[in-house]
């Protein structure tokens, strides 16, 4: 059980250092704290066009679903990012446990789309004036928390199918996109088309946005416990369908000598 | 003549080999569609929002931004990483006409944007795509693709010695969509913007293609087009001789 744990966090921990190759701040900075502070800003602006709904609905809604943009691509380079290193024999001939291995990785990629997405909210704090009670902060950050997870088991998923195709940030890409349209995050459910609506209840965030709206309006954590119940076992749900799906392609990929050449 | 060849060349060379990298083609070609969907869906729910039509040309428009801001900002970069850049220094022709290529190939891209964009409008949302003056929406195009990629090639001047330029340069995506005009009208944005967007190509490129679509005057967009792909060139030039010589003195040219 030592041994599963060591896996897990410094063998998750050092995979994220390695693989992210971070030096110096300056991709981290543009890319994952002042993107989502613009994302926000574009859409709240774009909803002042449509006059459709207010900034906080709009702060709130993509500030959430900034969290995508590290899970996914995080995920997709966790694995796919040994590949390019070509490392990924050589991880995968090692005989550590292999839920210790691959969801190890997920730790350090929940937190960093977590805080990338809690810059999103200071964005919409410092340039928009979202003010959410203070008694909401805490709900707020463990919805964001949430919503993270939920991506990352998304990206467990993505991460999988990137073991069979080589383009793995296009996954990651198309992935994002679906989420923006189908989520709520800058058009009401209720706008949508009924299919998109059916579809977006299988979604990650779809859930984790609508509690946090009503959290960041003053409603308690406790009277979004349905959303966070489903936004919970959704993400459980895709990250072991990614884990299953490694597995498998882990396995094929032995079989057939194609784990470095998708 | 020759310049106008070297540069001409040079651009079908990129323009072929961009078309082929799936995540320049995803990003030219998707994303815009992405964009124009939220804004279908957003301004359909109201009936205060401007035509799907406008929102149509803006999200096409972005398509050209996009790729640009993505990939033109890193373009010097891109050439070291792929070990060219010596030589491409070393040609006898000047700086400018081999590097302006790429980063205009690179708006130009941007170009599969406008049409799937019109497509999916007129196929999924039923925008109507009519066109008041098809003559100037033609040559409204390439003139806003020309100057977007000029300024793209200022981006990538500037931020050559940046080790992350790409970051940087896509940092500046959401920005430069919202105080152009693409989807945002300028209006609403605070006074002290106008001035940063008058000096920006994608404004005039948008206001171009839009007018040429919709109506209004064509005249001034597509001159300032002409006057700022002028400018930028100005610019390009002695920022790129500026960082030839200290690449040449400092013998870092190869690295990064």
């Amino acid at each position: 059980m030592k041994t599963w744990f060591r896996v897990f966090f410094v063998g998750g921990a050092i995979s994220f250092r390695a693989l992210f190759a971070w030096i110096r701040p300056w991709v981290y900075i543009p890319t994952l704290c002042v993107g989502p502070t613009t994302q926000v800003l574009f859409f709240a602006f774009l909803g002042r066009t449509a006059h459709l709904e207010d900034d906080s609905w709009f702060v709130v809604g993509n500030a959430v679903q900034s969290a995508s943009l590290a899970a996914l691509f995080g995920m997709g380079f966790a694995i796919d990012g040994e590949r390019w290193m070509q490392t990924l024999s050589a991880v995968l001939a090692t005989p550590a446990n292999r839920s210790a291995l691959f969801l190890g990785r997920t730790l350090p990629v929940l937190l960093n789309a977590s805080v990338s997405a809690g810059t999103g909210f200071v964005g919409g704090a410092l340039f928009l004036g979202f003010r959410p009670p203070l008694s909401a902060l805490p709900g707020l950050a463990f919805l964001v928390v949430l919503g993270a997870f939920a991506c990352t088991g998304l990206g467990m998923l993505s991460a999988a199918v990137g073991l069979r195709m080589r383009d793995v940030p296009i996954i990651a890409n198309l992935t994002m996109a679906v989420l923006l349209i189908f989520c709520g995050v800058n058009v009401p459910l209720d706008k949508l088309p009924q299919w998109m609506h059916v579809a977006a209840e299988g979604l990650p965030l779809t859930h984790a946005i609508a509690a946090a709206r009503r959290v960041a309006d003053g409603a308690s954590l406790s009277s979004v416990s349905t959303s966070v119940a489903v936004e919970a076992a959704l993400g459980l749900a895709y990250l072991a369908a990614g884990f299953v799906l490694l597995r498998v392609f882990e396995e094929q990929g032995r079989r057939t000598g194609s784990l470095e050449r998708a | 003549m020759k310049p106008l060849r070297v540069f001409a060349t040079g651009f079908v060379l990129h323009f072929k080999n961009l078309s082929a990298s799936p995540f320049m083609v995803v990003t030219a070609a998707v994303w815009p569609l992405v964009y124009a969907t939220l804004a279908f869906l957003m301004f359909r729910a109201t009936h205060q929002a401007p035509s799907l039509l406008y929102a149509a040309l803006g999200a096409a428009v972005m398509g050209i931004w996009s790729t640009t801001a993505t990939s033109a900002g890193g373009a010097v970069q891109q050439q070291r990483n792929w070990k060219v850049l010596e030589l491409l220094v070393a040609a006898p022709s000047p700086l400018i006409l081999v590097l302006a290529p790429i980063t205009v190939a690179i708006a130009g891209i941007g170009v599969y944007s406008i049409v799937t964009t019109l497509l999916w409008g007129r196929l999924l949302f039923g925008v109507p795509f009519h066109v008041l003056h098809p003559a100037l929406f033609l040559v409204s195009i390439p003139a806003a693709v020309l100057s977007i990629g000029l300024l793209g090639l200022v981006l990538a001047s500037t931020l050559v010695l940046y080790r992350e330029a790409s970051a940087f340069s896509q940092m500046l995506e959401y920005p430069v969509w919202m105080i152009t005009g693409m989807l945002i009208p300028l209006s609403l944005l605070p006074g002290w913007i106008h001035p940063i967007s008058w000096v920006l190509a994608p404004t005039w490129g948008m206001r171009a293609v839009r007018r040429a679509a919709l109506g209004g005057s064509v005249g001034t967009p597509l001159l300032m087009c002409v006057l700022l792909t002028v400018v930028y060139t100005v610019l390009a030039v002695v920022l790129l001789h500026h960082f030839e010589r200290l690449a040449r003195d400092r013998a870092t040219l190869s690295l990064s």
